[in-house]
């Protein structure tokens, strides 16, 4: 009797000492594991579908708001539109919408604009506080006009993240891209930013426009934004996850 | 509450056994030991990230004016040295902290060592999910915890002090019982003494609902459905401050309660806490 005892209070520690690398790697643990990320997305749309981000003073603004990811695409197409000042850049947006648009920075400009003075959580855990502004993403998408079907916003950037662009389209290893559900595409703080703190974009914060998604942490933000895809499934983009950390193991909602 | 424990069966003319600990206190104490262990190795990996606490909304390693602790390691590479600074002072951690040796036996530059973390090697993608998901368990659990000592009583009968354990003779009576390890023996042991009392209730009700309110605050999503709770800490970054503070302490409790079942009979604490039944009387 005692001696079953001691073993069953020995085995939990011994387990969790030698087992949990192996447990983390276990496909059945990872599908209950990944049950708390579901759990977290109702839980917060449930209490705060349409809370709205803390907005900051000005003096609270971070004196240095850190760069992080890429610091400037190295593909030749986005090298060459920076060559030209953007003038020949657009704003693509496709997929399940009535209209696809092509946008230029002036048009995107002339739109009304929303001023936010936000905090930027890194999922690492540092944070900063900067003034973006740019037009709100609800009256693009509305221009577009959503098709039937449609469930997710999706964003594909210029950049290819830790290292050499791979040949693969929408399914390229390396091309930072993000998604977003529609809660959070019409919400009215998520705008796309072509300035931060009054001054347009620059590289490193990823000029020329970027997603600002307000209630998710910094590698929802994504920069170098060339066109936006309204799609039923994240299926077709990337690893399938929904974004480039998302295919690297990182929550697809980012609330947390 | 010695006399509403029931006997279940006599041993000896003058022992008993009695049942200790309802089904409902020994499944949350588990429960949440398992998610205790997993928050705080799961933490230490999250921590490595970003090594680096601040006080107030923001702070990076480009806003460093409100840093308050950073750990790292310093050269030479050949032969590092890891340190902790906390508020401007310097330790050296070599061994621990910053710098520590990886389960191959070579040099690892991570905050905390291998084999305080999980998984053992960095990986906050791993880290934090399994942080969140034992975070829902150990508020879930918790939370049924409370309701039932809520409504049974056992809150005040058994984790809150009692009045008359305030006075200063008991205080310092139970400090003297504690350092000359004289644990309570027959009905004395039936009920948690003064000390007990207020290591359990800090902890249940001080820092577990501290490093649960605070983890919610680092959450930008819940910050925008309740703003009261960044507000509550004074910011993100104070929140993520006041997570490892508190964190520390549940660490520092479990060391010392894992020390006292050891020094006051570990097979007769822990067989109580996983059959509910404890042998009094007698020697006992």
């Amino acid at each position: 009797m005692i001696h079953r005892r001691q073993l069953l209070t020995a085995l939990p520690a011994g387990l969790l000492l030698t087992g949990c690398d192996a447990l983390t790697r276990n496909p059945t643990a990872k599908a209950v594991i990944g049950a708390g990320e579901q759990a977290t997305y109702r839980w917060q749309r449930l209490v705060g579908r349409d809370g709205l981000a803390r907005e900051f003073a000005a003096s609270d603004i971070s004196p240095t708001f850190k760069v992080n990811g890429t610091h400037e695409p190295t593909n030749p197409e986005w090298q060459q539109l920076a060559a030209g000042q953007f003038a020949d850049w657009r704003l693509k947006v496709t997929g399940l919408v009535q209209r696809e648009l092509a946008l230029t920075l002036p048009q995107l400009s002339a739109l009304p604009q929303r001023t936010q003075i936000t905090r930027h959580d890194c999922v690492e855990g540092w944070s900063a506080i900067g003034q973006w502004t740019g037009p709100q993403l609800a009256p693009i998408l509305k221009a577009a006009g959503l098709r039937d079907g449609a469930r997710y916003i999706v964003f594909l950037c210029a950049d290819d993240y830790g290292g050499e662009a791979s040949k693969g389209g929408l399914q390229s290893s390396s091309r930072y891209y993000e998604s977003i559900d529609l809660v959070d595409a019409f919400h009215p703080q998520t705008i796309l930013a072509h300035s931060l703190n009054n001054q347009p974009l620059s590289t490193g914060n990823g000029a020329p426009l970027r997603l600002r998604v307000e209630r998710q942490l910094g590698y929802k933000q994504a920069k170098y934004l060339m066109q936006i895809v309204v799609a039923d499934s994240l299926a077709p983009f990337g690893g399938g996850k929904g974004g480039y950390w998302p295919d690297r193991g990182y929550e697809w909602y980012a609330g947390t | 509450m010695a006399t509403a424990a029931p006997t279940l069966a006599p041993l000896r003319p003058d022992s008993r056994v009695v049942l200790r600990h309802h089904w409902l206190v020994r499944l949350t104490h588990w429960l949440n030991a398992i998610a205790i262990i997993i928050l705080l190795m799961t933490g230490l990996n999250i921590f490595g990230a970003h090594p680096r606490l601040y006080w107030g909304d923001a702070g990076s390693v480009d806003q460093r004016e409100q840093l308050w602790l950073e750990t790292g390691a310093s050269p030479p590479w050949r032969n590092p040295t890891g340190w902790i600074e906390i508020a401007g002072t310097r330790f050296d951690t070599t061994g621990f902290i910053g710098v520590s040796q990886s389960p191959k036996g070579t040099t690892s530059f991570v905050a905390f060592p291998h084999w305080a973390t999980l998984p053992s090697g960095r990986d906050l993608a791993t880290a934090r999910t399994w942080h969140f998901f034992f975070a829902w368990v150990i508020i879930l659990n918790g939370l049924a915890w409370l309701l039932y000592g809520l409504f049974s009583g056992r809150l005040w009968r058994e984790i809150l002090p009692k009045r008359r354990q305030l006075t200063r003779a008991h205080l310092w009576t139970d400090i003297v019982e504690h350092a000359k390890l004289n644990f309570p023996k027959g009905e004395a042991a039936l009920s948690y003494e003064v000390l007990q009392r207020f290591a359990y209730a800090g902890v249940t009700l001080v820092l577990i609902p501290t490093v649960i309110l605070t983890g919610l605050a680092m959450s930008p999503g819940m910050d925008a459905a309740w703003p009261w709770l960044d507000a509550l800490w004074g910011g993100r970054q104070s929140a993520r401050s006041v997570h490892f503070i508190a964190m520390s302490g549940i660490a520092g409790f479990l060391l010392l309660h894992l020390v006292l079942v050891v020094l006051s009979g570990p097979i007769r604490q822990i067989g109580a806490m996983i059959t509910g039944r404890m042998t009094i009387g007698g020697d006992k």
